[in-house]
């Protein structure tokens, strides 16, 4: 596409153990900042700098290997078992089997699917919200520093979605890594995230806690926006 | 009926090598077809503006009749002349469209969620075509092959009339003397053959299908 870039004088940093939320309307450039974290997509201009390192000058296979990745619907592969996704890295990365088993088990604990029962499953043989706790075990299997989440709970029903955003607070507290977590829903990001990055067209509108875009919006874009939440 | 039985039983000897003729005519065709369809389909699925064309221009050959292709193909040098050579370069060039269309199809409809979920949890573009993509367009592919094998085993009863060999003799000669019984002795092995063939490969979609 030719002409307005997606996305325009962006700078946001994420620290460890940090959650940071990017919120705004479709189209907004959300999507292609996480994106241009991993290598998925590159720049046109500027530097995105991973852990400290260009990440331009990194090999992308290796870099994505130390980031998480949720997307919405999971994108679980539908031909492995659970077990079998959430292995995916550590066998890239080539864990032995033990320790692979060791820390599925311990993940899918964690997500509240037990080994036991989840482990031999197919995606198909899930519901929604299990299929999105799987593919955050997934993501987290080889303990990455960095998370990336796009719309990680966008595809599920209201309930389900209360409910695992609850559990992503406790599974934060035992976690170090960062996180950029993409969504359109404003409630989602004052939930889970610590600090909220508004767009619109590219453009950061404004970054800060809950407290800052309702208290002190920056525009009359971030203020419309937080209405709902202004007491 | 049993006397048609007598006449089988009395000529199994020649049925059963002719029935190898013809087995080894289109494994040899298809193995061909595969090695160079499956490759190409995934090229192709990776290069939008290319697959028209060339799915085109399969397509073209798929119209050529059977019998003018071997012919055509008679005169060319090294691929061509009277023999099992020129029949197998025929059967492969019908084969390859099945292959190719299905290996094309199969890796395009991969969900792109478990592409992208592929590539961003760090696989390399190879890992993610041989533990990903392909395994899920395998059914796919597994039906082209098939198709192109059971049409492979009825074509190949024309390679007979450039000298290929194959069941396809029996049914020749069968016309040249006017004698059904010799017609049927070549058409009903191969019809038996399209049918187990089928049934064989089948077997393995479905088991695919059902773990995939």
């Amino acid at each position: 596409m030719p002409g307005r870039p997606v996305l325009d004088g962006l700078t946001l940093s994420v620290a460890p153990g940090e959650v940071v939320a990017l919120v705004g309307p479709s189209g907004c450039g959300k999507t292609t900042a996480l994106k241009l974290v991993n290598r998925l997509l590159e720049p046109d201009g500027g530097t995105i700098r991973v852990f400290g390192k260009p990440a331009g000058e990194e090999d992308p296979v290796a870099l994505r290997r130390r980031i998480g990745y949720v997307i919405q619907e999971a994108g679980l592969f539908p031909h492995r078992t659970v077990e079998e996704n959430v292995e995916t890295v550590p066998r890239l990365l080539g864990w032995p089997a033990p320790r692979r088993r060791d820390r599925s088990e311990e993940l899918l604990a964690m997500v509240g699917l037990p080994a036991s029962e989840f482990a031999r499953r197919y995606p198909r043989e899930l519901s929604g919200g299990q299929r999105q706790r799987v593919g955050v075990a997934r993501a987290l299997a080889a303990d990455p520093p960095l998370l990336l989440m796009d719309e990680p709970f966008g595809a599920l029903d209201p309930i389900a979605r209360r409910g695992i955003q609850k559990e992503f607070r406790a599974w934060r507290a035992r976690l170090t890594a960062a996180a950029l977590l993409v969504t359109h829903d404003l409630a989602e990001a004052f939930r889970l995230a610590d600090r909220i990055a508004v767009l619109n067209d590219g453009r950061v509108r404004q970054v800060g806690t809950r407290e800052d875009l309702v208290e002190r919006p920056a525009d009359a874009f971030v203020r419309e926006l937080v209405q709902d939440f202004a007491s | 009926m049993s006397e048609l039985l007598a006449f089988f039983s009395e000529r199994r000897g020649e049925i059963a090598s002719l029935t190898l003729q013809h087995v080894f005519l289109v494994a040899a065709a298809t193995a061909i077809a595969a090695a160079v369809g499956i490759p190409l389909g995934v090229a192709l699925a990776r290069r939008p503006r290319l697959a028209r064309p060339v799915l085109a221009a399969c397509n073209v050959v798929q119209t050529i009749p059977s019998l003018a292709l071997f012919g055509f193909l008679i005169p060319v040098p090294l691929l061509g002349g009277i023999g099992a050579r020129t029949a197998i370069v025929a059967l492969t060039l019908y084969s390859l469209l099945p292959i190719l269309r299905n290996t094309h199809a199969g890796i395009v409809s991969v969900d792109p969620a478990v592409s992208e979920a592929a590539t961003g949890l760090g696989m390399t573009a190879r890992q993610k075509l041989l533990s990903v993509e392909l395994p899920l367009a395998l059914p796919v592919v597994l039906a082209g092959l098939r198709i192109a094998v059971v049409v492979g085993v009825g074509l190949a009863t024309i390679a007979a009339a450039i000298g290929a060999g194959g069941l396809g003799v029996l049914i020749y000669r069968g016309v040249a003397t006017v004698d059904n019984r010799l017609i049927l002795a070549g058409a009903i092995p191969a019809a038996l053959l399209a049918l187990f063939l089928d049934f064989l490969l089948g077997l393995f979609e479905r088991r695919w299908r059902r773990t995939a």
